[in-house]
């Protein structure tokens, strides 16, 4: 060995130097490793991040105007909309071709729908015009803007060309004022008639009723998790199965029997009769309300606080406890100064969790919620389904998610999102 | 716990009064539903009390309280509640004269540490007592559902019947309902085709990744694993409405272009998206199986000359199985309790069971969600026994101390 007299570079076997040859095995391992994520990165990427990210443009998108009536559009931008005149023939004249091809194509009533989102009244506007603009003929029948004005009174009202022209941008702002109740305005943006403003509520309600699972969760689970880190395994891991199985358990099946319990003729008010602790006229309301959903939910959401704080609990040594006492603390001492500060960790990683989940529940709060017990995921479902205003659902999902991420990242920070246990 | 601690006779001055209050409070519940409250207390304190009393003085042979307190309770229950009284009898019964004793002789003390005092002894019990009733809230809302299954009327309420416990009011029909019924046989097999199919999918691709993501060297790892695990943690009414969306673009394309079936289109839009929603599933349970995984064998396994797939499937797979069937089996609940996605995804002929299920309980509510409900208990206690036992073969496998 001694009489090496090469001072260059320390060699690998085949002849390279150690240094390229170790980084290129470092290389080959990442990119196998890389290779095994792969195709499912993928898959997760395009079958989910990719439609979420297309939804969320939607909130946003506002082609509708812009393509169903271009050269109205390209008109009316010339025209000044806080003149308080009506805009002038050619305007008019952009409105009947573009109508006429929209009509023929039966877009028009889709319009209407669009623009009714934003004033009410819009969409029979189009609709019932749209029959007698189709026998108008763009080329000859001209000039349009007193024949409009018969077939409806509204296309000689300045605000409905006001509101077609705040609306005709592509890119609109429009969808999110409306989801925190405000609206689009050619003035700027501005709140909601005192009517209409429910959203920014049902957020709040969303949060707060959020908030009141995740604190009942935090005080039933609590002790749960500490007598099941604190017995023997053999009994722990019975007591165990007693919450796995709820975990386990079909979310129909638990709602369901929130229903059968809850209800007016239902098992608990039952009880509270027979026992004569409440007359049989006046049940309990518990549910169609907000206690129906704040009870299922906690009941539901309970196992994903304990699972967490007992794999905290399970680390925290009990001979601490016992130390502190040894040394004169009494048993409210040493458990608020020595055992709680060491399970905040645990009580941190279930309440985010427990949040996150609760602020976009929907099954739950659908069936056992009523009217007044519901959060914002039911609006939204409502706006897919019923009410067809995507962009305005888009929007709402757009400040949820935004929310939920943001608290997805501190869970990251926090508890490091590779330490998800289950069961 | 500390060795066992000596115990001890406690005065009887000690014990009566509890035994009584405890009498009083059952008593109390019994007033009330005959009436009067007062006179129930009273009465449960005295007969309580004066059983006791009787026991200590008089009898002091336990087996023979133990017939006494039986028959008395059952007795007074039958008086007062009729024919289901019989169980609150037995248990009423069991429960005074084990009481009784446990404070008489002194056995709360024994698994106890001897320093304690009453005060912690106390404490003791009572933070027992608030768990046992955090646990009973966890469980028992389960127990109506099933019993309320084999109602014989079409309600969703206990009928006189049912609490006489007489044979007329008790059926089957809601379990035939359900295995005869087009409607639900359709949605049960709609289910049993989606989920294990997206089950596949997410457990063959998240297994993969998983034994990717815990290598030692992987760029961007927390990024990844936060992309990966994102679908449990993204609102569900969200993901929904998202792939409501792009999935109805992608099925336009395979209906139009490709020329697939409409059907067929359908199914491979929900057995798609749910297995999107097990994957966060397979990747958390198969990652901690592999925390475990000693590297060194791959290693003596490719050094013995066998070629990756060989170390994979003879080596690798046997050791981590147990955690990839119990992410399958996660991913496979999920699937089969998912209800948001199918709803907005899925068209009337992918309806499946939690689908069928959700419409029940909105708009008609049949007794036969009920049946299936309980169905789906016994099966999520199957489920729950399996995935406890891998776990423990997995902890056996990987050395660890038996849990």
């Amino acid at each position: 060995m001694s009489d090496t007299t090469d001072t260059g570079p320390v060699l690998a076997a085949d002849g390279t130097p150690l240094k390229r040859s170790l980084n290129r095995a470092l290389r080959q391992q990442k990119m196998r490793a890389l290779m095994l994520i792969a195709p499912l990165l993928l898959f997760v990427l395009l079958s989910f991040i990719l439609p979420i990210a297309n939804m969320l443009t939607r909130s946003v998108n506002n082609d509708i105007v812009a393509d169903t009536l271009p050269l109205t559009v390209v008109e009316l931008n010339v025209w000044d909309s806080d003149s308080g005149e009506l805009p002038g023939e050619n305007v008019y004249a952009a409105f009947v071709s573009d109508m006429v091809v929209a009509i023929e194509a039966k877009r028009h009533t889709r319009l209407g729908t669009r623009l009714n989102y934003e004033s009410t009244g819009m969409s029979s506007l189009f609709r019932k015009s749209g029959r007698k603009i189709k026998n108008l003929d763009p080329a000859t029948d001209g000039p349009f803007k007193d024949k409009l004005i018969e077939i409806s009174e509204g296309w000689g009202k300045v605000e409905t060309w006001r509101e077609i022209k705040t609306h005709s941008v592509r890119i609109t702002n429009g969808y999110f004022l409306n989801a925190i109740d405000m609206r689009r305005t050619p003035e700027g943006a501005q709140a909601q008639p005192e009517d209409k403003r429910i959203l920014i509520k049902l957020f709040g309600r969303t949060l707060w009723m959020s908030l009141i699972i995740t604190g009942s969760c935090i005080l039933l689970a609590y002790p749960v998790a500490w007598i099941l880190a604190n017995l023997p395994m053999r009994t722990s891991n019975m007591l165990m199965i007693l919450v796995l199985l709820p975990f386990w358990t079909s979310l129909l099946v638990r709602t369901s029997a929130w229903k059968v319990l809850l209800q007016q003729q239902g098992v608990i008010n039952e009880i509270l009769v027979w026992l004569g602790l409440i007359d049989d006229a006046n049940r309990l309301v518990m549910i169609n309300n907000q206690t129906g959903t704040i009870i299922a939910m906690t009941h539901i959401l309970l196992p994903f606080m304990i699972l967490p704080m007992y794999s905290v609990m399970q680390t925290i040594q009990p001979t601490y406890l016992r130390a502190a006492k040894s040394m004169g603390a009494t048993n409210w001492t040493a458990f608020w100064r020595v055992y709680f500060p060491q399970s905040i960790p645990g009580i941190g990683a279930g309440s985010i969790l427990v949040f996150i989940l609760s602020i976009g529940y929907y099954i739950t709060p659908e069936i056992v919620g009523g009217t007044k017990g519901v959060f914002i995921s039911n609006r939204i479902a409502y706006h897919i389904s019923s009410s067809l205003n995507w962009g305005l659902a888009a929007a709402l999902g757009a400040i949820l998610l935004a929310v939920v991420l943001l608290l997805y990242w501190c869970y990251d920070k926090i508890v490091g999102i590779d330490n998800v246990k289950l069961g | 716990m500390a060795a066992l601690t000596p115990i001890s006779r406690k005065p009887q001055s000690f014990v009566l009064p509890i035994v009584a209050a405890a009498g009083a409070f059952v008593g109390l519940f019994f007033g009330t539903a005959n009436g009067s409250g007062f006179v129930g207390m009273m009465g449960g304190a005295v007969i309580t009390a004066g059983l006791a009393w009787l026991y200590f003085n008089v009898l002091k042979t336990e087996r023979l309280a133990m017939w006494i307190s039986l028959a008395v309770a059952l007795v007074l229950c039958i008086y007062l509640v009729g024919v289901p009284g019989v169980v609150l009898g037995v248990a009423f019964g069991l429960f005074f004269w084990w009481f009784s004793y446990w404070l008489y002789e002194g056995r709360y003390r024994a698994r106890l540490l001897p320093y304690l005092t009453p005060g912690q002894v106390l404490w003791h019990y009572g933070f027992r007592i608030i768990c046992g009733c955090i646990f009973f809230f966890l469980v028992s809302p389960l127990v109506p559902v099933m019993w309320l299954s084999f109602n014989a009327q079409d309600f969703f309420t206990f009928t006189p019947e049912m609490l006489r416990f007489d044979p007329e009011g008790y059926s089957l029909k809601h379990y035939q309902d359900f295995f005869t019924n087009n409607e639900w046989q359709r949605s049960f097999k709609n289910s049993l085709i989606i989920a294990p199919i997206a089950t596949i999918i997410s457990v063959s691709l998240g297994t993969l990744a998983a034994i990717g993501l815990s290598q030692s060297h992987v760029p961007g790892r927390r990024a990844i694993m936060a992309i990966l695990i994102s679908p449990m943690i993204v609102p569900l009414i969200i993901s929904a409405t998202g792939m409501f969306f792009f999935y109805s673009d992608i099925g336009n394309f395979l209906e139009g272009t490709l020329g697939m079936g409409k059907n067929l289109v359908g199914y491979i839009k929900v057995i798609l998206a749910h297995a999107v929603l097990g994957i966060p599933f397979v990747i958390i349970t198969v990652t901690a199986t592999l925390v475990g995984f000693d590297n060194s064998l791959t290693r003596a396994a490719a050094n013995m000359g066998a070629d990756p797939v060989t170390t994979f499937f003879r080596v690798q797979m046997p050791l981590i199985l147990p955690g990839v069937i119990s992410g399958g089996l996660f991913a496979f609940i999920t699937s089969f309790d998912e209800v948001v996605v199918v709803l907005f995804v899925g068209s009337a002929s992918q309806k499946t069971l939690p689908w069928q299920m959700f419409t029940g309980l909105r708009e008609q509510i049949s007794p036969t969600i009920l049946a299936v409900a309980t169905i789906l208990v016994v099966m999520s206690i199957l489920l729950l026994t399996t995935v406890e036992l891998l776990r423990r073969r997995s902890e056996r496998l990987r050395g660890m101390s038996p849990a």
